[in-house]
């Protein structure tokens, strides 16, 4: 993009910034122009009603989807593309699969690998990614089990476990290969009312610890209590975003008002 | 009520009336109607002129027991040829670039088209194309010697079977929920690890039922191969029939070795599934096939 020129030292503390992103399915725009900057260490949340490209602009961040305009860079680098003489170029998978191994991601839906125990799942990516030795993958994967509260069911299959069980390994899982960024895709709305808070205990831990995190959320509590900053997106664009006490607690916008007026 | 238990005590007044699960009465007749049909049939055959003491003695006769390993053998390994083949036209399938999918759909169309028996006599007459074979500079071969009846067979069988595998293959990489792909992805790892650690053992589950099927038509489609002359069961019996004229009796004979064989790989089959089901139901497998449910059925505890 030719208006793209941003400082140097800028980007030194910036973990994720989107410049004009944009994508369309065919006709359908679903992200108009996005700029959104996250800094390192902040915990940065993304509401909106269903369809406003919230998690469609999520997926951008680590190339699950390709962006059809504008830039987006994590920590200072291109995702999914390489700048060459003014244009960009795709990558191969292969190149951006090598990007990917900063930024940890959990889904909606966990998405734990069936065939495999909990250990497993989390033990795959540092053995068949980093090449670890099985044994010290083993003792790090019991650790993060153990942080996220599940050490007992290491042994036990997905479907053995509950929803919330679930995500907690996701997030062992996405943890296992040390991202310096999470990004959540609304994780905790497939689970049942009482077992939202025991996932949300663990992304709180998280945030303390001082990781970056992008969690599109419907819960506004938790982005009231743990955001530093709350991005309120509709249509594909950002309607308005600041910290959590401005943008719940004081919108300036109509569009706001009237979506908080209907979640909260 | 006594301890020795009267036929159907009526309820006592007043008490929770005695659920009464519904009578099948027409299973039993069916039952009966159907043992007689068969044992009118068995009858039937029993009075033809057929030497049934020549089919049994036959059974083992060294020359068709050698017949039974050759068609094992053959079946194992085309099956194997077929398998590898039919991953690799799957995975070709489902590719982005289209010379490598329309190489694979080509392969495809060509070897579940055409006939399995012209294949295999193709294969064996290779040299009416090719006479020779070899790397150009460093050795030349001659077809004829090359192309024995066996390579014939295993070529002629295997590729037909990695068409039919290839299907079966992408309709199991297709049963995978998108979001495995997906998760796999998000955690850096490659495409083709991707492939080989998360989807196609997930695949396995929807890939081994008729893979089994498969394998069992593939040791009856492995006859064909007396076409070619490879020695397998059917071509033993033709040897040993076109000598002492027992047509029947040796077919027969066959045909136990056959429902043997078959029946050996289905109880296979049955273990494979349910190896394959794990992680998915939380004890026994629910998708056993017929005989899975027949075994099910013969352990006590069954609930239906």
């Amino acid at each position: 993009m030719t208006r793209h020129t941003e400082a140097a030292s800028a980007t030194d503390q910036l973990m994720v910034e989107a410049r004009g992103v944009r994508k369309h399915y065919g006709q359908l725009e679903v992200l108009k122009g996005i700029d959104l900057e996250v800094r390192n260490g902040e915990v940065l949340c993304l509401v909106g009603p269903s369809g406003s490209g919230k998690s469609t602009f999520l997926r951008c961040i680590n190339h699950l989807e390709r962006l059809d305009g504008g830039t987006l860079r994590v920590n200072g680098h291109l995702v999914g593309f390489r700048e060459h003489e003014g244009r960009l170029y795709e990558l191969r998978e292969k190149e951006v699969a090598a990007q990917r191994l900063d930024i940890g991601m959990v889904f909606q839906r966990f998405n734990l690998f069936p065939h495999m125990t909990a250990l497993q799942n989390v033990m795959e990516a540092p053995v068949q990614v980093h090449r670890e030795k099985p044994a010290a993958a083993r003792e790090r994967a019991m650790s993060l089990l153990e942080r996220v509260g599940l050490a007992d069911k290491s042994g036990a299959y997905p479907a053995m476990l509950s929803g919330g069980q679930q995500q907690r390994v996701a997030i062992a899982r996405a943890l296992a290969m040390r991202p310096r960024l999470m990004l959540f895709d609304e994780p905790t709305s497939a689970l049942d009312p009482e077992l939202v808070g025991e996932v949300l205990d663990v992304m709180r831990g998280l945030a303390a610890d001082g990781m970056t995190m992008v969690v599109v959320t419907h819960e506004m509590g938790f982005a009231r209590e743990v955001a530093d900053t709350v991005v309120f997106m509709d249509g594909g664009v950002v309607v308005e975003s600041g910290p959590p006490a401005d943008v719940l607690g004081n919108p300036q916008h109509a569009r706001t008002r009237s979506f908080l007026g209907k979640v909260l | 009520m006594s301890t020795t238990a009267p036929p159907t005590p009526a309820p006592a007044p007043g008490s929770a009336p005695v659920a009464i699960p519904v009578r099948h009465y027409g299973r039993w007749v069916g039952a009966v109607v159907v043992i007689a049909l068969l044992g009118a049939l068995v009858w039937a055959f029993s009075q033809g002129n057929i030497d049934y003491r020549s089919t049994l003695d036959y059974v083992t006769n060294e020359r068709i027991v050698r017949g039974m390993w050759n068609t094992l053998l053959i079946s194992v390994l085309a099956q194997l040829v077929g398998i590898l083949l039919g991953v690799v036209a799957a995975v070709m399938r489902t590719s982005a670039n289209p010379v490598t999918s329309g190489v694979a759909w080509l392969y495809i169309w060509f070897f579940r088209g055409t006939p399995v028996l012209v294949q295999l006599l193709v294969w064996y007459n290779l040299s009416l194309v090719f006479p020779t074979v070899g790397i150009p500079g460093l050795a030349t071969w001659d077809t004829n010697t090359l192309m024995t009846p066996f390579l014939a067979a295993l070529l002629g069988l295997g590729i037909n079977e990695g068409a039919y595998m290839a299907e079966i293959v992408r309709a199991g990489i297709g049963s995978v929920d998108p979001g495995q792909t997906e998760a796999a992805k998000a955690l850096g790892l490659s495409p083709g690890r991707t492939m080989r650690r998360i989807v196609l053992p997930q695949a396995m589950r929807v890939i081994i039922p008729p893979t089994g099927n498969e394998f069992i038509n593939m040791l009856k489609t492995s006859s064909l191969a007396y076409a070619v002359q490879y020695s397998e069961l059917l071509l033993s019996a033709v040897g040993i029939y076109s000598a002492n004229l027992l047509v029947i009796e040796l077919l027969f004979t066959v045909s136990i070795w056959y429902l043997v064989l078959t029946s050996v790989f289905s109880v296979g089959q049955y273990f494979l599934e349910r190896r394959f089901s794990r992680g998915y139901s939380h004890g026994r497998s629910r998708s056993g096939g017929a005989l899975g449910r027949i075994l099910t059925n013969l352990t006590p505890g069954r609930t239906r």
